[in-house]
């Protein structure tokens, strides 16, 4: 592994009102590395995601992504556009077609010409395997499909790093496998990811490393068949009973 | 969310759009134009005298909306913003007009304000503003642009935060600027939202430019009460001028609604 990571968060602390939500947490990413954070609901895994595009604010500590600090509203846009994210409920734009959904920010944030914009479109609905709905709109789509939709979506803007926010919590189940076999092949790639799921057959397959979260601090991190099978703290046992059937 | 996967080809084909509520519309035209082809006198007459209203009336509606569209979307966004102090004044803003009546805050700006403008310019001795007299009809937009635009903002607000938060997150997450997330993301479907009560506005807003009939605007309502004044046959005149009034609002909804359907998504 190189010895810089591209995401290096130091110290972050957030608090919503009275809730400490992060406290303090640490935690170096390296180019290609595949996290998966699992953990409670409330324990602040989203939380930490959204920070790292600043989605969230946090109030204390640092986060540097590929270099740039997350300070000034400049270098915030800067990583955005180096950071891709999906999100639990999609967040596709209901009033635009699907290929129109993948073009938009292509256009106007990387500033493409429609043919190029629509060309690389294509190329990514034929890589999550549905390239037969360019021109349909959200609400006509299954929720998995939904969801590839937003994949090809943040990854047309050629992003060195993706984010996932639960990505298949609101999906039927038998619609879970179609989003995760996406994600496997873009972690077969090389993509960067930091997953919050609590899919473990996705993490055991594909991560390079596992976290537990818990009460807005990182618990214990190691590689996915240890912290599955072996783990060594108490709250993380207590946790994996309750998840693994 | 989680819809069954559809073809488009399974897709019902889209109707056509039927109103049947044009032929309200078409009546009350036809009732106009049976009335003045039938009893010229005096039902022509009040047309020809009032026709020159007619136009004030579309004009100073149509100009002041234009305005209150524009003015109400800044107010409501900086009411949605998190400048503090801007949004303290626009909040102000918005309290203190709707707590005032329109025809108080039109005379308030035909009469009271051009005395303002006069004081000021005696105390400088400044003889343009000694001067200033104001126009009606730019006096009277003034006012219904500044009543309105604070309803309207509140319009706009309710619209905005209508729509999930998460589309502002995916449009940010995308890298695009808080100002590209609006006009391509947020606006485009809160509009759609916020058509009926926009069309509601509108026919509100041609409805009180009546009012400005009190602060010399030759609009509709003053042309009729002059014809009033001179023939004194206020039945025929006050019929004429509601049938005139009826045929603009319900043009005013049908139009609205034909828009409704023409921007409506794809379900």
């Amino acid at each position: 592994m190189e010895r810089e990571p591209i995401i290096h968060i130091e110290n972050v602390h957030k608090w919503f009102g009275h809730v400490h939500a992060l406290r303090g947490v640490n935690l170096d990413v390296y180019k290609g590395e595949v996290v998966v954070i699992i953990g409670p609901s409330g324990s602040g895994k989203s939380t930490l995601l959204r920070c790292i595009n600043r989605l969230e604010e946090f109030d204390e500590g640092r986060i540097i992504v590929d270099g740039i600090p997350l300070d000034s509203a400049e270098n915030i846009n800067a990583v955005r556009t180096e950071v891709g994210m999906v999100f639990q409920q999609f967040n596709l734009f209901p009033h635009l077609t699907v290929l129109e959904n993948i073009c938009l920010a292509q256009r106007i944030v990387r500033k493409r010409k429609k043919e190029e914009a629509e060309a690389i479109a294509m190329e990514l609905l034929r890589k999550v395997g549905i390239p037969e709905k360019a021109h349909n709109y959200p609400a006509q789509l299954s929720g998995g499909q939904q969801q590839r939709v937003a994949i090809a979506r943040a990854l047309a803007m050629n992003p060195k790093i993706m984010l996932f926010d639960e990505p298949t919590s609101a999906l039927d189940p038998e619609m879970i496998q179609e989003v995760l076999d996406v994600m496997l092949n873009l972690a077969r790639e090389g993509m960067t990811m930091v997953v919050v799921s609590h899919e473990i057959g996705f993490a055991r397959a594909a991560a390079h490393r596992a976290i537990l979260m818990d009460e807005g601090q990182i618990v214990e991190e190691a590689p996915p068949d240890i912290l599955f099978n072996n783990p060594r703290h108490e709250r993380t046992r207590a946790f994996l009973s309750k998840v693994l059937h | 969310m989680n819809l069954p996967a559809r073809d488009s080809a399974q897709l019902p084909s889209p109707k056509r759009f039927r109103d049947p509520w044009w032929l309200l519309v078409l009546t009350i035209v036809l009732i106009v134009v049976a009335l003045v082809v039938l009893q010229p006198d005096p039902f022509r007459r009040i047309l020809l005298f009032v026709r020159d209203g007619i136009q004030v009336t579309i004009y100073v509606t149509l100009v002041s909306f234009a305005l209150v569209l524009f003015l109400g979307l800044i107010v409501g966004l900086i009411r949605l913003s998190k400048l503090t102090l801007l949004r303290g004044i626009a909040t102000i803003y918005v309290e203190v007009i709707r707590g005032i009546p329109v025809l108080v805050q039109l005379i308030f700006w035909y009469f009271a304000f051009p005395s303002l403008v006069q004081d000021i310019g005696r105390s400088v001795g400044w003889q343009p503003l000694i001067n200033y007299r104001p126009n009606p009809v730019a006096m009277a937009i003034l006012g219904l642009t500044i009543c309105y635009a604070a309803y309207m903002s509140e319009v706009y607000r309710a619209g905005i935060q209508s729509i999930p938060r998460g589309q502002m997150e995916a449009a940010r997450s995308l890298g695009m600027t808080y100002f590209q997330a609006m006009r391509y993301v947020i606006l485009p479907q809160a509009v759609r939202v916020i058509l009926p009560p926009v069309g509601n506005e509108f026919i509100t807003l041609l409805k009180d430019s009546s009012l400005t009939s009190v602060v010399a605007v030759p609009e509709l309502t003053r042309r009729g009460r002059e014809f009033m004044a001179a023939s004194f046959i206020p039945l025929q005149t006050w019929l004429m001028v509601s049938l005139l009034y009826l045929v603009m609002t319900l043009l005013a909804t049908r139009v609205v609604a034909w828009i409704e359907y023409r921007t409506r998504l794809e379900k």
